[in-house]
């Protein structure tokens, strides 16, 4: 079994700090919004998981050209990595977004261009780890899933871009949105702060997550030699 | 939500909301741990299996 490197060790502490540090803020330091109450403090964590689920698809995207220039598989278990994390945390995003959305909007869905968009891009990202179960050669499975990971990246710009350019009640939180959102507010400086730290602590436990996932699709590869090894 | 006085009263669905978010971040966190202790008995099997 392989051992865990003193650095994965420091991060993760310093991951499970920040994200006590950062609900404290959300639920202590920040005050409550004076229209919609504490359903807003959901919106904290709502945008720091979707930040870092764009991130972990750019990550994938990376880790697919890498793989294709190299042919190297060991940017195959990379891109799974950055994959498996993203859709993780985009679910968290698109559920969390729909808990506020009942007591705001009244409703938990409603067909707007945001939900819409980021939902097809969870099920484009979901649909790669269908396409990669049905492939058995682990070279062809890495190219396609590599082609894949890059082309399945053109639905995370329309996502983000589309409470910018189409009509939406999706409110924006940084820079200017439609004026018919509903649900929009201005930040306090104690909101800002919390909103910024929250989005730092999701980087952080993002790379850290990262990190042991590479480290078990690395150990799964090593047991997968071994299996082989054993076989002949 | 014009005329209201106070905040609306919300609370149930942050709650909600954060049983959401922890709760997908522990179900995570405990695949990947159960997935990393599965290979470590596959490694156990296979070294047995070669000194034997």
């Amino acid at each position: 079994m392989p051992t865990k490197p003193t650095a994965l060790k420091v991060l993760d502490w310093a991951s499970i700090l920040l994200l006590a540090a950062a609900t404290y803020m959300v639920f202590f330091f920040a005050p409550m919004e004076r229209i919609m109450g504490n359903v807003q403090r959901v919106f904290y964590f709502h945008v720091a998981t979707g930040w870092v689920g764009f991130l972990s698809f750019f990550v994938a995207v990376i880790a697919g050209i890498a793989f294709l220039r190299s042919r190297d598989l060991k940017w195959d278990t990379v891109g799974l990595a950055a994959v498996e994390l993203g859709l993780m945390f985009s679910f968290i995003n698109i559920v969390t977004g729909s808990i506020w959305a009942r007591p705001i909007w009244n409703t938990w869905w409603t067909w707007d261009p945001r939900l819409v968009t980021a939902t097809v891009m969870e099920l484009i990202y979901f649909a790669y780890l269908m396409l990669r179960q049905g492939i058995e050669n682990p070279v062809r499975r890495a190219r396609f899933g590599a082609v894949y990971a890059i082309l399945g990246f053109v639905s995370v710009p329309i996502s983000y871009f589309s409470i910018r350019i189409w009509r939406t009640i999706h409110p924006v939180v940084i820079g200017s949105g439609d004026p018919e959102a509903l649900g929009s507010f201005d930040m306090t400086g104690d909101m800002r702060l919390t909103f910024f730290f929250s989005l730092f602590a999701f980087t952080v436990i993002f790379v850290d997550l990262f990190w042991n996932r590479i480290r078990l699709g690395q150990y799964f590869e090593k047991i997968n030699q071994l299996k082989m090894k054993a076989m002949v | 939500m014009l005329f209201q006085e106070g905040p609306a009263q919300t609370t149930g669905y942050m709650i909600f909301g954060y049983i959401i978010i922890f709760g997908t971040m522990a179900v995570y966190l405990f695949s990947l741990f159960n997935r990393w202790r599965n290979l470590v008995k596959d490694e156990e099997v296979l070294r047995e299996f070669e000194e034997e």
